[in-house]
């Protein structure tokens, strides 16, 4: 746990991706093949069994310090880490622990612990802690939390992966995604094709765009881009292998059990196939706004009203396996010409074939683009004919050109801080618009600024601000943003009555006084015209 | 009428018609350490340790009116007894205690209760009133000892050299660049600074202060010389152009905020080093303790938290609003400090 807790409190500060990766492949170099396994899920988004609720382990540290609960609590809010704050005010270790467990010891011992008694687990996780040092108590505690974004990407662990194994980065990515149980694998079966057990729900690394870059036309020709419509839906994989049908999402959860209408493809689709396209709620082919979609996955169990109100349906673009072959390296002209036929032969609503869209020079496609959002896009996606399907983000054969967002002047009303390397910074806000005298929130938002820009607004809500204690601080309304989002609807949730996709900070109008700011009214104004 | 009063120009004693740290132009005040916050430019008159006077006089200009006394030296103006005693923050700092009929109040100014080896063993001194800082104000910051530190930094910068690596470590150019000084000064004796902190150094050492020798960048030094050497520089420089001629280097910066992961990160450097000047948590706590006052005002830093815990505890104490904290790099990791006056690569 040592060399483990050592590594990461490296990672947490290197600033170089070489740097970081030397580090994971020094400890992969030494570290056992069962830490191994649980390095790799950990930074995979895979996490241990929770076995202790957080609120025992902020008591426990309140009762072995004697802070008040509020003084907790103001530690916390200014850390921004619950693992890093019990960490810091623990007292001083009486004796640094003289073995060294590894990793998946600590992961063994809590699961051990989970059917114990509250009593027990106090006993062990407070025996623990005190003869950890503070990065061993922080990593311990993230164990305990749950929680492991510490700022390495699952990008470089494959990297690191590659390097050891000496495979390519792509054949990890695959091994290492979909459905595995880190408790249950060793890390020969884990990195082998030969692994006993086959995971027929494995999804292909996704293949990401970057934004134009300036000017349309230095992509070259017209006639070697394919243009398609950018939907503003969730990214997926829709898989039939062994007569199963899996989907997941770009973020690699697998998220079968949110679609029920894709279980009615199971009959029609052949077996040996994954397709690529968004998962996006819509009726009649056309697309319903995102806010729709929130309502459905944020739910435990869908109701047949939900599936009636929001049905959704998967809008394919390209086949990336098809009758068992990975056929990822063909052009993206073939792909898409069997895609077609694929989708013809399979006529059900839930699946569609997200349209390509014609032109002949780029002044016609600028034209067109225009109309995103009356298409139900958020802007267009480019991608070279010849294109295969890579695996993460590559320049130059995928390209997307998003319209230019809406924007809307708002006050700053709330503020709290942030987390991670926002840590004592008021970082995250809350806006309002006017309805006559009175001010209404409406988005909350927490990106656009840049370091100095957050720093200076930071001093201002420490300075301005009405609550002393407590996350939240009611500011003085002063502070003038633009904020910008991609689409807006209708909300019953909020006070404002709309609901906005993506907000965020897009420049602060220091030009611009509170009296200055947009209006509720302005806000319907938009829904009406772009909320449909 | 309470011996000092919270003015919108700072700390003012009515009865002895002076202002101690005030932040606009007075007619007396009383200094308790040169760091920008305190010591402001345009008063007519100042009073300070003499310690501090070369470094007022450096950063305020040599024409200003200023008087310097010892630590335990009281003086007495207007019938109000005056004296100055470490505060362990930085050279020359000072708790300013003021007497009046019997009724003791003493400043803390910014202070530190670890001895650091330069700036004098804080003194606690019993008053009925504490006015004391809160920058590190809540338990998580607990430091480490300077001993400890210090031995993370020479094997930081050791592990660079075996690496080929320059190491620059970045600290405020009055105070914390003199202290890391000492324990760099124990493994290498290839030191460079910047132009900031070699004025500072000049005009200290000019007083007659022992400090170990230093190289000041400038562009006539050959980049092959800062190969292996630590550069110490001030914070605002970390992240400029002026810190290409190390390539390749690695930055340390020694900070109290770098007790927490978050700033690390955020700082972009390659190590923290929590090395503070200011006291910890037990350190704040301790000195207030120790003055054995009935009341506390705390300003500058976590002052809601720090004031209401102490309240708590039985010590009457409140919040009051300064304008001090601001300047410091210690106390806003992220603005831009006061841009660098002298420029080292004169031909720029």
């Amino acid at each position: 746990m040592r060399e483990f807790a050592e590594m990461i409190t490296a990672l947490g500060t290197s600033t170089k991706t070489t740097e970081k990766l030397e580090l994971l492949i020094n400890y992969f170099a030494t570290a056992s093949n069962a830490d191994k396994v649980w390095v790799i899920a950990l930074f995979s988004g895979r996490r241990p069994r929770r076995i202790v609720a957080s609120n025992f382990l902020r008591k426990w540290c309140r009762e072995m310090t004697g802070i008040p609960e509020w003084l907790f609590d103001e530690c916390y809010h200014t850390v921004g880490d619950l693992g890093e704050t019990i960490a810091l005010l623990l007292p001083e270790s009486t004796e640094i622990k003289k073995d060294n467990y590894g990793l998946s010891w600590y992961i063994n011992q809590l699961a051990v612990l989970e059917k114990k008694t509250e009593e027990e687990k106090k006993e062990f996780i407070i025996a623990n802690w005190m003869q950890m040092n503070k990065n061993e108590r922080f990593v311990f505690n993230k164990l305990l939390t749950g929680n492991f974004r510490i700022g390495v990407s699952q990008k470089m662990i494959v990297n690191a992966l590659a390097k050891k194994t000496k495979l390519e980065s792509s054949i990890i990515a695959h091994r290492i995604s979909g459905n595995w149980n880190p408790a249950e694998i060793s890390f020969a079966e884990l990195l082998s094709n030969e692994g006993n057990v086959i995971d027929h729900s494995k999804p292909y690394p996704f293949y990401l765009a970057y934004a134009v870059d300036g000017v349309v036309e230095h992509l070259g020709e017209e006639k070697d881009w394919q243009a398609e419509w950018k939907w503003d839906g969730i990214r997926g994989q829709l898989i039939k292998r062994n007569d199963e049908i899996f989907v997941w999402s770009r973020g690699e959860e697998l998220m079968t059990e949110k679609f029920p209408e894709y279980h009615s493809l199971l009959p029609q689709l052949p077996n040996g196939i994954v397709l690529d396209g968004e998962i996006i709620p819509s009726v009649e082919g056309k697309p319903l706004p995102f806010a729709l979609l929130q309502t459905r996955i944020g739910r435990k169990n869908i109701t047949k009203k939900n599936l009636q109100e929001v049905p959704v349906s998967f809008f394919a673009y390209d086949v990336l396996e098809y009758d068992g072959i990975d056929i990822r390296n063909q052009p993206l002209t073939d792909r898409r010409k069997l895609l077609e036929e694929i989708i013809s032969a399979t006529p059900h609503p839930a699946l569609l074939l997200s349209s390509v869209i014609d032109f002949t020079n780029w002044d016609e496609l600028k034209e067109l683009r225009t109309h995103s959002r009356e298409n139900g896009a958020e802007g267009m996606m480019l991608k070279r004919k010849s294109s295969a399907y890579q695996v993460g983000r590559k320049v130059g054969d995928w390209w997307k050109w998003k319209i230019d967002p809406l924007v809307i002047d708002a006050v700053m009303i709330y503020a709290q801080k942030g987390h991670g390397r926002r840590s004592n910074l008021y970082t995250d806000y809350t806006f309002a618009v006017k309805n006559g005298e009175k001010l209404v929130s409406f988005a909350k938002a927490y990106s656009g600024l840049t370091d100095k820009e957050f720093a200076q607004v930071d001093y201002f809500v420490k300075n301005n601000s009405l609550e002393k204690f407590g996350p939240v601080r009611t500011v003085k309304p002063e502070l003038v943003f633009e904020i910008a989002f991609e689409g807006i609807a209708a909300s019953n949730r909020h006070k404002s009555g709309v609901a906005l996709r993506f907000p965020r900070i897009n420049r602060w109008r220091q030009d611009k006084k509170v009296e200055d700011i947009n209006t509720l009214d302005d806000l319907k104004k938009m829904l009406e015209t772009y909320g449909k | 009428m309470p011996l000092i009063e919270f003015s919108d120009k700072g700390l003012y004693c009515r009865a002895g018609d002076f202002y101690i740290d005030p932040w606009k132009p007075v007619a007396k005040a009383i200094i308790t350490h040169a760091h920008s916050d305190h010591a402001k430019w345009g008063s007519q008159q100042y009073l300070c340790h003499t310690k501090t006077l070369p470094i007022l006089k450096l950063r305020l200009g040599e024409d200003i009116n200023a008087d310097a006394i010892e630590w335990n030296k009281p003086i007495t103006q207007n019938g109000v007894k005056i004296s100055l005693h470490p505060a362990g923050h930085i050279i020359g700092s000072s708790q300013i205690r003021i007497e009046k009929d019997g009724e003791v109040w003493v400043v803390s100014g910014d202070y530190k209760t670890e001895d650091d080896g330069i700036s004098g063993q804080f003194e606690p001194v019993r008053c009925h009133t504490f006015i004391t800082e809160s920058t590190f104000g809540l338990p998580i910051y607990n430091w480490k000892s300077q001993e400890n530190i210090f031995s993370d930094i020479q094997q930081w910068i050791m592990a660079n050299q075996a690496k080929g690596k320059t190491s620059v470590l970045t600290a405020y150019s009055l105070g914390k660049a003199q202290r890391v000084l000492q324990c760099i000064a124990e493994i290498t004796d290839n030191i460079y600074v910047h132009g900031a902190i070699w004025n500072t150094h000049v005009a200290l050492t000019e007083a007659g202060m022992e400090l170990p020798d230093v190289k000041r960048v400038t562009v006539d030094v050959p980049k092959e010389n800062y190969k292996n050497a630590v550069i110490i520089a001030p914070p605002s420089a970390d992240g400029t152009p002026w810190m290409k001629k190390f390539i390749p280097y690695s930055v340390g910066i020694c900070s109290g905020w770098m007790q927490v992961r978050g700033n690390v990160r955020r700082r972009n450097a390659d190590a923290g080093f929590a090395l503070s000047d200011h006291a910890d948590w037990n350190g704040l706590l301790e000195a207030v303790n120790a003055t054995g006052a009935e009341k506390v005002f705390v300003t500058h830093g976590f002052q809601s938290a720090f004031s209401r815990y102490l309240t708590e505890k039985g010590i009457e104490a409140a919040e009051v609003k300064t304008e001090y904290g601001t300047e410091d790099d210690e106390k806003i990791p992220d603005t831009e400090e006061q841009p660098v006056k002298e420029n080292d690569d004169t031909t720029t």
